[in-house]
């Protein structure tokens, strides 16, 4: 199970990367979305995907999986949303005063010489 | 047990909230900011002088056993961060007051800069690997806002660029931490630290060490990860550029000094190796764009390059003497990087300008700013008096004890290239004829000059006083060059 989900999870990072060197600003946000799946699968798989109930004391099993993987991609989940909303908005911001939404037009040498 | 340690992170987290319900009340607003920054300059002193007299404090939250909870530790190295953090924080307050302008403060710009502040201390104090990646975005998060505020066009197109890169190396740092946790099953780091030592560092670990690398060198602008520095430094506002400049490259280097001392010092013949190379090309890339440019920002902005390689080289060379010579340079270097951002930000508001063709003859008309700036500039270079010199010459001393003898002769002729690329600016904009500048309005100089003039005089007792400070540095650079002295702190076995 393991070594499929490692599969998942590379396909996910080689889409993204494939993304994020995109010229336009809305598949690179796109890519850091497809990014942070990767990374969010990937620590719940670096967990360890043993069989066992889910973390509840109520469940009364004998074997739980393993609750802290879950917690961390919890805090990541929420991270990640944050600032993707922020980027989402910048990006939009950036639409209106720059009129453009690519990248490759977003470099112009003014203040930086 | 010491909630002392948790002040310097929740004093400025309820300045900040608390600084949200005044975003019109401008006055207000300054008045809280400052008191409380007061506060926790006074407290993070305390937590020094604890430091000093009782060793390392560690707080284990909800009083929750350390692997299992998250642990607060103030060892010496990072309770002397959180002091330089506090003081640079409360000068570049007082200097926002005149300089940032009233439409910035009433979107919140000082609750966001107190948040930036509890991402900084918070990473500095954490000893939990995946709470520091929680800090790291704490203070993220606010360098966006910071950076992005007041929405021009340039500061709106490098935000984008600085957003995604910080974007990719969060993402890198958890699949770090999601590496590190299924090689060890641990996220305290003590604990961690003592899981590797018990398996030897296999080759997984030196992997993870060389993914940390990359992670912590592109937040701390490292040789081939600097590309986003420039660039997205050039955009912001002069106080948040110093703020930038003093405090988040050097969390970059906190958390690789962090973790290539306390975790992954077990095959140092590559993983340190890979970081001295990687110091040295940082020194020279950096003094390459220090001499190349003509723009006052620029030059100083490359020269927090050059800091990084010199720090980072210390670390790398893992001699006892210049882990403390880092220890101190790292402290210095973010006092006078902030003193000088904004002593150039006083030159460009009395000039309108930075670049420095346009730029000549200041000294007459502004001799306080043109000596503050010189005395920066040679504490920058580490001449004698002042305090670059005993950073640099421990770093060296060790270097050469450590028998990397290019290495220390590179950090010795880097100071030279330096000095050039300051004196530059002195020679240039400060001596020669007189110019008229086109300014709509006359920058208040006298109220901007007090911060730098604090920084540099900060500076300058450092350096003097060196003798009653290195019994501090020491102790930071033993827990340093021992790990198990911060385990036993914070497992107390």
């Amino acid at each position: 199970m393991e070594i499929l989900m490692a599969f998942v999870v590379g396909i996910l990072f080689m889409t993204a990367t494939y993304l994020m060197l995109s010229k336009s600003l809305l598949r690179i946000i796109v890519g850091t979305g497809i990014l942070s799946h990767g990374a969010h699968l990937l620590l719940l798989t670096m967990g360890g995907l043993k069989r066992g109930a889910a973390p509840l004391l109520g469940e009364n099993a004998e074997a739980y999986t393993d609750p802290l993987p879950q917690a961390l991609i919890l805090t990541a989940i929420v991270i990640s949303f944050g600032v993707t909303a922020f980027f989402l908005v910048l990006a939009y911001r950036a639409y209106q005063e720059l009129g453009t939404d690519n990248l490759e037009k977003m470099r112009g040498t003014e203040g930086n010489e | 047990m010491n909630n002392l340690i948790v002040l310097p992170i929740l004093i400025p987290l309820l300045t900040g909230a608390i600084l949200i319900f005044f975003s019109k009340r401008v006055m207000a607003q300054r008045w809280i900011a400052t008191l409380s920054s007061i506060a926790t300059i006074i407290v993070s002193f305390l937590i020094v002088q604890k430091v000093r007299s009782e060793g390392i404090q560690s707080l284990n939250i909800s009083s929750w056993d350390a692997p299992f909870g998250i642990t607060l530790v103030s060892d010496m190295f990072s309770s002397l961060l959180v002091l330089t953090t506090s003081i640079i924080g409360f000068v570049i307050l007082i200097y926002s007051f005149k300089s940032i302008g009233e439409e910035r403060e009433k979107f919140y710009y000082y609750a966001v800069f107190n948040f930036l502040l509890v991402g900084v201390n918070g990473a500095f104090t954490t000893g939990d690997i995946f709470n520091l990646f929680v800090f790291f975005e704490v203070m993220l998060m606010s360098s966006y806002v910071l950076l992005v505020l007041g929405g021009t066009k340039i500061q709106l197109r490098e935000s984008i660029k600085y957003l995604l890169v910080n974007v990719i190396s969060s993402a890198l740092f958890v699949i770090a931490v999601a590496y590190l946790y299924s090689v060890v099953g641990t996220l305290n780091m003590a604990h961690v630290s003592l899981r590797i030592a018990e398996v030897g560092q296999p080759v997984i670990i030196t992997v993870i060490a060389v993914l940390f690398l990359v992670v912590y060198g592109l937040k701390g602008a490292i040789f081939p990860l600097y590309f986003w520095m420039p660039g997205s430094y050039y955009a912001p506002p002069i106080p948040v550029l110093a703020l930038f400049g003093a405090l988040l490259t050097k969390v970059g280097v906190y958390s690789i000094t962090r973790t290539y001392t306390l975790f992954f010092y077990h095959d140092a013949g590559f993983t340190h190796q890979l970081l001295g190379i990687l110091a040295i090309l940082s020194i020279i890339v950096g003094v390459i764009g220090a001499i190349a440019y003509w723009d006052i920002k620029n030059i100083v902005i490359y020269n927090i390059i050059v800091a990084v390689g010199v720090i980072l080289y210390g670390i790398s060379v893992m001699t006892p003497d210049s882990l403390a010579g880092s220890v101190y340079y790292l402290l210095h270097d973010m006092i006078i990087k902030a003193a000088l951002f904004l002593l150039v930000g006083i030159v460009i508001a009395v000039t309108g300008t930075s670049n420095l063709k346009k730029i000549s003859g200041l000294i007459k008309h502004y001799p306080g700013l043109a000596w503050t700036f010189f005395i920066a500039a040679m504490a920058l270079a580490g001449i004698p008096p002042l305090s670059g010199f005993i950073g640099k010459v421990l770093i060296v001393k060790g270097g050469f004890e450590g028998e990397s003898y290019v290495g220390a002769a590179i950090v010795l002729m880097s100071s030279l290239l330096v000095l050039f690329s300051i004196m530059k600016i002195f020679i240039n904009g400060f001596w020669g004829e007189d110019r008229s500048y086109d300014v709509k309005e006359k920058a208040p100089v006298k109220w901007l000059l007090i911060s730098p003039v604090i920084l540099v005089i900060l500076s300058a007792l450092y350096g003097l006083g060196s003798e009653a400070i290195l019994p501090y540095i020491y102790q930071a650079a033993e827990t340093l060059s021992d790990p198990s002295i911060y385990i036993q702190a914070v497992l107390k076995e």
